[in-house]
């Protein structure tokens, strides 16, 4: 039941938002046609100029991803996620998560095959992956367009922020289910 | 920090490869991550030329000024050095619905509007803002009541019951948020991130090149 009005809502979002204003604008008497063209120039600009921050962020952790360093990071970790109740095999996913979306998804995956989507280690996979985005990615994005590149406090902030939501995730988990 | 990080993380991934036999998944990696990068902002272009085309149309409407106005309460808290009628404020505002919607890829345009929005009040540039880090901070801590990317690839594996996460992603996408606030204003006070620290680094740095 939940699920279907969540289907319905996903897939009549966007259609609704994109026949809402513009009727919205025509009702009051915006020139819609003329507007969009006009406030739609940017956005080619706008896309291109992020290219060397994403570039200079996915370059890096695909190196750190493809050199099996995770392992390691793991390893140092998994004494202390193992206290608040995160086991093992979800701590790469974890870690995963700040770095690299795609990256991330593919060991929820991994996880679903392995254990299965209802085993307690993909109910926590799927929870520490819904409760936060990809920071790395964020700040490539966001902050290549503005050409920010003095982070001041955002870089402690995001980093903190997962940890503290990935810690979330495992009580929450090991609670609820 | 994010000099540190960023070579943190070419160094440990170059040294473990050598030692783990991955140098050649090493090289690959590096240059498919960089074409990924560059499809990833190609196939913004669409999508961000669509929603910039009708925000525009929100914003000439009178929408977005309507929508701001609702929620200025709420934004001034959160931004107070941003003007309640700044443009920074819609496109924020459309972000962060678009992102509790669990609409990703309607959210990326407007947050990078907002971006350049926000750069506009930005006295140094290329130094991140309280209001811009804040935002960000709200960003990455994702707020969301449809976690639609999850439930499908749950579904997709075989699950019972795919949506039975939704409730505890919420309230630990709700800890998050909050803490991403409370720590974004927080470490914004701290003397080591004031604004003036990073001005006076990149003059003398113009100065010693020049």
């Amino acid at each position: 039941m939940l699920q279907t009005v969540l289907n319905t809502i996903s897939l009549y979002a966007i259609p609704a938002i994109l026949l809402g204003i513009p009727l919205y604008g025509y009702v009051k008497k915006v020139k819609v046609y003329e507007v969009f063209v006009g406030g739609a120039k940017e956005g080619f600009d706008t896309a291109i100029r992020i290219i060397p921050y994403l570039v200079a962020m996915l370059a890096a952790i695909g190196i750190f991803r493809a050199s099996g360093a995770m392992n390691f990071v793991v390893k140092l970790l998994s004494p202390v996620t193992n206290l608040i109740g995160l086991p093992a095999e979800v701590l790469p996913m974890g870690i995963m998560r700040s770095l690299s979306g795609g990256g991330a998804e593919g060991m929820m995956v991994e996880l679903f095959n392995t254990y299965g989507p209802d085993s307690l280690i993909g109910r926590m996979a799927s929870v520490a992956m819904g409760s936060t985005e990809t920071t790395m990615y964020c700040i490539a994005v966001y902050y290549g367009v503005a050409k920010i590149t003095k982070v001041r406090h955002t870089l402690s902030v995001g980093l903190l922020v997962d940890a503290i939501s990935l810690i979330a995730a495992a009580v929450i988990t090991n609670i609820v289910f | 920090m994010i000099n540190g990080i960023w070579l943190g993380l070419i160094v440990i991934g170059v040294v473990v490869a050598i030692f783990t036999g991955n140098v050649q998944a090493v090289t690959d990696a590096a240059i498919n991550f960089s074409g990924t990068a560059v499809e990833i902002a190609i196939g913004l272009i669409g999508i961000m030329t669509l929603w910039l085309g009708i925000m525009a149309i929100a914003e000439k409407s009178g929408l977005i000024r309507g929508l701001a106005k609702a929620l200025s309460p709420i934004m001034k808290k959160l931004f107070p050095e941003v003007p309640a009628d700044h443009p920074a404020m819609g496109a924020m505002i459309m972000n962060i619905a678009a992102n509790i919607l669990g609409l990703g890829n309607a959210a990326t345009p407007f947050g990078l509007k907002a971006m350049e929005e926000l750069d506009t009040l930005n006295e140094h540039k290329g130094v991140a803002t309280d209001a811009m880090v804040m935002f960000l901070a709200i960003n990455t801590s994702s707020v969301t009541l449809l976690p639609a990317t999850v439930i499908g690839l749950r579904a997709a594996a075989g699950s019972t019951n795919a949506t039975e996460v939704i409730g505890p992603v919420i309230l630990a996408t709700t800890i998050s948020t909050v803490s991403a606030i409370i720590l974004a204003k927080l470490f914004g006070k701290m003397k080591r991130y004031k604004v003036e620290n990073y001005i006076e680094k990149s003059d003398v740095e113009n100065v010693q090149e020049g």
